[in-house]
């Protein structure tokens, strides 16, 4: 299998390829307003540096957001296109999901001393372990926070093994539960959210895919590529024509 | 005659396009349009009209390859407009067509739609001659262009200084209580009224420019429509229709002849969605056929924003073997009128 993985929900754009076994080929950059530029780059430089064609794909993985509007739709467009030129499946990721999958990975990578066995489990975090899960944010629960923009955070509420259980929503940072470990790059840019800032601040594709792949494998059926918008457009009904005349 | 295949995206304002086109010819389009979701805010939403483009994206492509009986493989080229235009919106169909090219392995080419709306005449009326004018007006844009050769040097001539000219329809429809999008609704009241019966202020009308102005003329018939309702008559909503819409269409008809005489012109094109107006397109008639002009309007759907447009034009640039524009381009809302195909 080849899947191509990708998320633009944040300023990062992040482009993986998976073979089913491991991440083959990867590119990401940290450039917010240009996702409409960068990301189809990527992609056929991806393809490229792996050796494989477009025909050679057999599934689409792409982060769902939450995020700003405009940099999310160019993946998720992006994503449906493919799927459907190419006839092959596509599965959405909640982009909170992959952080907190990375953020349970590197705890199991810097803290445990990590056997073979618990980084595998670790990097297919979406499986619930059955064993102690890993202990990088203190075995506690945590958040992911990303920016929404208008001093507001779209945010979830992971258990220590990086199952979601609140969220993902989106509020002002005052409103988010205290005291606990946050990752995401809203953690950097509201101090007060943490004094536990994790890692990492962005989603990466490698662990959108591997999210993805172990679905797959898991015989599991893939989830909607639908945008999580979390806000309704701003528009208000306009009132009766302003008067002309003094 | 035949020509490359070419599928053509359309997202610069509300109205999902896809359109297929080899080369003057128009195989399919397929339009899909949120102006319903935009009706009761009076104007067009940019997120709305942002949202539905990825909603409607892949079945409206789906709905123009199955009326023109081809299959993706078969395309020659990708087009897109790359601008100007609202700038989510614009990226939809810019990120989509990137997609489509990589999904195809074809080249891709992002296209300035006032071009693009240029072109979409050779669909109904062959080979457009060089050079031409070009009138655009719509809810977006008001512009004059000289087209030397509208796949690589299109020149503008003038613009609106203020409202566009679909603007200043939708404003006035709002002001005699007619719905979004003012311009049909005007153009229907409008048949039942005197076009002499009120001089409406035509502005820049003796200036000697090109440039257009319908901010005045918005506020002279909210003025006038305030006067009746003050004295407590009714408002002749057929009359006031008639002499707003004889004043646009006088100026914009009387610029655009001129403009056609000063450069040595022959050809008009008008082009936009105020190009569908009844009297727009009757007063351009009358008046280019006493100035010996040929006048060339497409019919009404291909007027409005439309997919078919920006194939038109793919068309034309892959035929001339243009440069194809690679995937790195931007979408750019404020794409200049002299850039025809985004690098
Ligand atoms: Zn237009």
């Amino acid at each position: 299998m080849l899947l191509l993985a990708f998320d633009t929900a944040t300023p990062s754009v992040t482009v993986a390829l998976h073979d089913g076994d491991a991440v083959v080929a990867e590119e990401s950059a940290v450039d917010g307003r240009r996702h409409g530029e960068i990301l189809a780059v990527f992609i056929d430089k991806v393809l490229r540096s792996a050796g494989a064609g477009r025909e050679d794909l057999t599934a689409i993985a792409v982060g769902t957001g939450p995020g700003p509007y405009t940099g999310l739709r160019a993946g998720l467009v992006t994503a449906r296109v493919l799927a459907s030129a190419l006839a092959i499946r596509i599965d959405g990721v909640c982009s909170l999901d992959v952080i907190a999958a990375a953020a349970c990975a590197e705890a199991a990578r810097t803290e445990a001393a990590p056997t073979e066995a618990a980084r595998t489990e670790a990097a297919r975090t979406e499986a619930a372990p059955t064993e102690a899960p890993p202990t990088g944010h203190g075995g506690t629960d945590f958040l992911v926070a990303t920016d929404a923009r208008r001093r507001e955070v779209y945010w979830a509420r992971y258990c220590a093994a990086g199952q979601r259980t609140d969220g993902p929503q989106v509020s002002r940072p005052a409103d988010l539960p205290r005291g606990l470990p946050v990752a995401g790059h809203a953690a950097l840019m509201y101090p007060e959210l943490s004094d536990r800032p994790l890692n990492p601040a962005f989603p990466a594709a490698a662990q959108l895919a591997a999210i993805s792949a172990a679905r797959l494998s898991r015989g599991e059926p893939a989830h909607p590529a639908v945008p999580l918008y979390l806000r309704r457009p701003d528009a208000r009904e306009p009132g009766k024509p302003k008067r002309v005349t003094p | 005659m035949t020509g490359p295949l070419v599928l053509g995206i359309e997202t610069s304002c509300d109205e999902t396009g896809v359109g297929l086109v080899r080369g003057h010819e128009l195989l399919a389009d397929a339009v899909a349009s949120s102006v319903e979701e935009h009706a009761r805010f009076g104007g067009v939403v940019p997120e709305v009209a942002s949202r539905a483009h990825l909603e409607a994206m892949v079945p409206t492509v789906g709905r123009a390859l199955d009326a023109a009986g081809v299959r993706l493989a078969d395309v020659d080229a990708i087009a897109v407009t790359a601008g100007p235009g609202l700038a989510g919106a614009l990226l939809v169909g810019v990120s989509a067509a990137k997609a489509y090219a990589i999904a195809t392995g074809k080249p891709l080419y992002g296209v300035n739609h006032l071009a693009a709306h240029v072109a979409v005449d050779q669909l109904e009326h062959g080979a457009l001659p060089a050079p031409a004018v070009a009138l655009l007006v719509s809810g977006g844009h008001s512009s004059l262009l000289l087209v030397p050769d509208v796949a690589a040097e299109v020149v503008p001539l003038g613009a609106t200084i203020d409202d566009a000219a679909g603007e200043a329809f939708d404003k006035v429809a709002r002001v005699l209580g007619l719905p979004f999008p003012g311009g049909p609704h005007i153009d229907r009241a409008a048949a039942a009224g005197d076009r002499d019966l009120i001089a409406f202020p035509r502005g820049k009308y003796r200036d000697g420019s090109y440039d257009f102005s319908f901010s005045g003329l918005k506020t002279a018939v909210a003025r006038f429509v305030e006067a009746r309702e003050a004295a407590g008559e009714p408002v002749p909503v057929a009359d006031v229709a008639a002499c707003f819409q004889e004043a646009v269409a006088d100026v914009l008809t009387r610029k655009a002849v001129a403009a056609c005489r000063a450069h040595g012109i022959e050809h008009l094109v008008i082009g936009g969605g105020v190009a569908a107006n009844s009297r727009l397109r009757a007063l351009a008639q009358e008046r280019c056929a006493a100035a010996g002009l040929q006048l060339r309007v497409p019919r009404p759907g291909l007027c409005t924003d439309n997919g078919a447009m920006v194939a038109a034009l793919g068309a034309e640039l892959v035929a001339r073997g243009a440069v194809a524009s690679g995937l790195d381009f931007a979408a750019d809302s404020s794409l200049p009128v002299t850039t025809v195909t985004a690098a």
